[in-house]
């Protein structure tokens, strides 16, 4: 009895420092955004940050947590930017976007969410097809497929003969883009949440399994094409979520954007952040983003200190030096930045006491 | 008389031109500890990847509780290359995958031990109460079965605590000696609430004092959760110790069978078997 009080005392205790964690964290956005301006370099990182959060931690919900080897992130993306800019251009542009084609097919919108969800289960819908032949082989085939499908999706929705609705090879832009940082924090974290707690119950649980030992968990009742396939397509609908927050945060959309580079690019996080750990791809993606798009960038100008010219400095040499760090890091920290581990507040309260409990003896 | 709980009739499994199982007919009833033993590489593994579904059988039948849940004949080249001793075909083609013959109440551990190597001895045998949730994804999502959750949680608990395994819970399960990561599988395949229970090579790798406490804990559970047990053992001490019936394969096909004491005796599993072993 007592005890289970207790347990109710600590669980709403916990609950309520998250609660407050995460006000804090969306009071901080706001006050930045007010501060630093919307379109600094700060803000443009932070939400392109907290978009590939969102894309990395479904890709590793089915990589890292269900064992599964998927390349398509790019091609669910694309669904998801796509289907959510062409349902939200508004119907007195669409003559002008769609000048090629006669001002397209499609005559009315619908509203934001609503459109970014379609846009989630398109890409979910693609991946429930794909998954019915390809999840029944050994797993090997779904990164074969999955690639196939994300360049071929790209071919389609570049296709002429589809132009009245996707607008072939050209701009989809004018389309309904979020005015604050807040909005795809929101959508992002809300997003990850659901994972987050999906990953720890029971089914999450049985996705580990099978990670683990497919033979195993095949002989403790579960599912395995069942269990591929419900991994398979939840991760590719929050994939197409944050195809369509990308597509607002670009304000316009391409599909021959949405290259294999782009999976490659998520895949990296993934691994980088640590193959299993939620928190290591949101910690990934934001550094990856910041270090490719802002910290790195001086590296692509050419610098001259006096009369000297830095050597190598020039456009492009970025990537060079991004590519090694990168390079480094998978090198060295096999398992990631946080291995198959969780960001916890207890373990970061734990390690704050034995620090400070350190410094009291030293 | 009721249905036996296994019945298996001309089982054979081929592979290739190999024989593994050849015509293996067996019955086992209710609540019976039945061991299966014979030489490496005489088939017995191979015999439980065929009931349990890992493999579907060349040719023959199994039935579970009067329920034909597994049935197979010789199919495409299969037909030529075809080498059993049983000529007669099945006439019903059943396939059934492991996760469903678990679901229907068969559970097993594996002779070379799998358990899920990231994961606690707790979360082991948690993962082994899915099969029975009435919960979806959007209701253990959103955490509308916390009820059935708790229950899980102390059902794994219980199983935990009957195999003596409570005090480690929290240990990652393959930093466990080797003697306790059996009895996790056992746990395991308790945990999912089984009539039958398939132990392949329980006491692999233990010492004489570990292999007796074994024998104690298998005659416990078995009474505990009135279950019916089949066996595959070498530790020859616990076969003729806890089983009342054993059958003896060799090459795939059956050698003999009966109560312990007739086993012991009979001329053709020594030289086959016992003869080779005692040394
Ligand atoms: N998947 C397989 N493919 C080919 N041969 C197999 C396969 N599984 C088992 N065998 C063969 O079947 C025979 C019986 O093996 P097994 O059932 O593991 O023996 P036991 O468990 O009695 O030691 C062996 O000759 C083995 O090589
Ligand atoms: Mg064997």
């Amino acid at each position: 009895m007592l005890l289970s009080a207790f347990c109710k005392i600590a669980q709403a205790k916990r609950l309520s420092v998250y609660v407050l964690l995460i006000s804090t964290l969306f009071v901080g956005v706001y006050i930045l955004e007010n501060t630093v301006g919307a379109n600094s370099m700060l803000m443009m990182v932070l939400k392109k940050g907290a978009i590939y959060a969102l894309v990395a931690v479904a890709m590793n919900l089915l990589n890292g947590f269900t064992g599964l080897f998927s390349l398509g992130q790019s091609g669910f993306m694309l669904i998801g930017a796509n289907i959510y800019a062409i349902f939200t251009i508004e119907t007195g542009n669409r003559a002008q976007v769609y000048q090629y084609y006669g001002g397209g097919i499609i005559q009315f919108t619908l509203p934001t969410l609503v459109s970014i969800i379609l846009g989630g289960l398109v890409a979910a819908f693609f991946a429930f097809l794909i998954g019915l032949p390809v999840l029944r082989l050994k797993s090997d085939y779904l990164a074969i497929a999955t690639l196939g499908f994300a360049e071929i999706i790209r071919a389609i929705f570049q296709y002429d003969g589809l132009g009245p609705i996707t607008n072939g090879s050209n701009l989809l832009r004018k389309f309904v883009v979020f005015e604050t940082a807040l909005f795809p924090f929101a959508v992002a974290g809300a997003c990850i949440l659901l994972i987050a707690l999906m990953i720890h119950s029971t089914y999450g649980r049985a996705f580990k399994a099978i990670r683990d030992d497919e033979i195993a968990a095949e002989a403790m009742g579960i599912n395995l094409f069942r269990h591929k396939q419900m991994s398979f397509v939840i991760s590719s609908f929050f994939a197409g979520i944050g195809g369509a927050l990308l597509a607002m945060y670009q304000t316009t959309v391409q599909a021959k954007a949405f290259t294999a580079a782009m999976t490659y690019e998520i895949l990296l996080i993934v691994v980088i952040g640590g193959m299993g750990s939620i928190s290591g791809s949101i910690l990934a993606s934001f550094l990856f983003v910041a270090a490719s798009e802002w910290w790195l960038r001086f590296l692509d100008n050419v610098t001259v200190i006096g009369t000297f010219k830095v050597p190598l400095m020039r456009s492009g040499f970025r990537m060079v030096v991004f590519s090694v760090i990168i390079m480094a890091v998978v090198l060295f920290y096999r398992q990631g930045i946080m291995g198959d581990k969780e960001l916890s507040l207890h373990r970061l309260g734990a390690r704050f006491t034995r620090k400070k409990g350190g410094a009291d003896h030293g | 008389m009721a249905d036996p709980v296994l019945d298996l009739r001309h089982v054979t499994m081929q592979f290739g031109g190999v024989v593994a199982v050849d015509n293996l007919s067996m019955h086992i009833d209710n609540q019976e500890i039945v061991a299966l033993i014979g030489p490496n590489g005489a088939g017995k593994t191979t015999a439980f990847n065929c009931i349990t579904g890992v493999y579907t059988p060349t040719n023959g039948q199994v039935y579970y509780e009067g329920n034909l849940i597994v049935s197979n004949q010789p199919q495409g080249k299969m037909r030529q290359m075809y080498a059993g001793t049983h000529k007669e075909y099945s006439k019903e083609i059943v396939v059934n995958t492991p996760d469903r013959i678990t679901k229907m109440g068969l559970a097993r551990t594996f002779q070379n031990i799998r358990l899920f190597k990231t994961q606690t001895v707790f979360e082991n045998v948690l993962i082994a109460t899915h099969l029975h949730k009435t919960s979806n994804l959007f209701t253990a999502t959103l955490r509308l079965n916390h009820k059935e959750e708790t229950q899980m949680r102390a059902h794994a608990l219980s199983m935990l605590e009957a195999v003596g395994l409570l005090d480690v819970k929290d240990e990652l399960a393959t930093s466990l000696p080797y003697g306790m990561q059996r009895r996790l599988e056992i746990a395991r395949a308790l945990a999912t609430k089984p009539r039958l229970l398939l132990l392949d090579e329980p006491a692999a790798g233990m010492n004489p004092q570990e292999t007796e406490a074994l024998g104690k804990f298998i005659v416990d559970i078995q009474k505990r959760f009135e279950l019916t047990i089949f066996l595959i053992e070498h530790h020859m001490d616990l076969v003729m110790d806890i089983s009342d019936r054993i059958y003896v394969i060799d090459f795939g096909r059956q050698i003999a069978t009966g109560v312990p004491e007739e086993i012991q005796g009979n001329p053709d599993v020594i030289t086959a078997y016992l003869g080779v072993y005692e040394e």
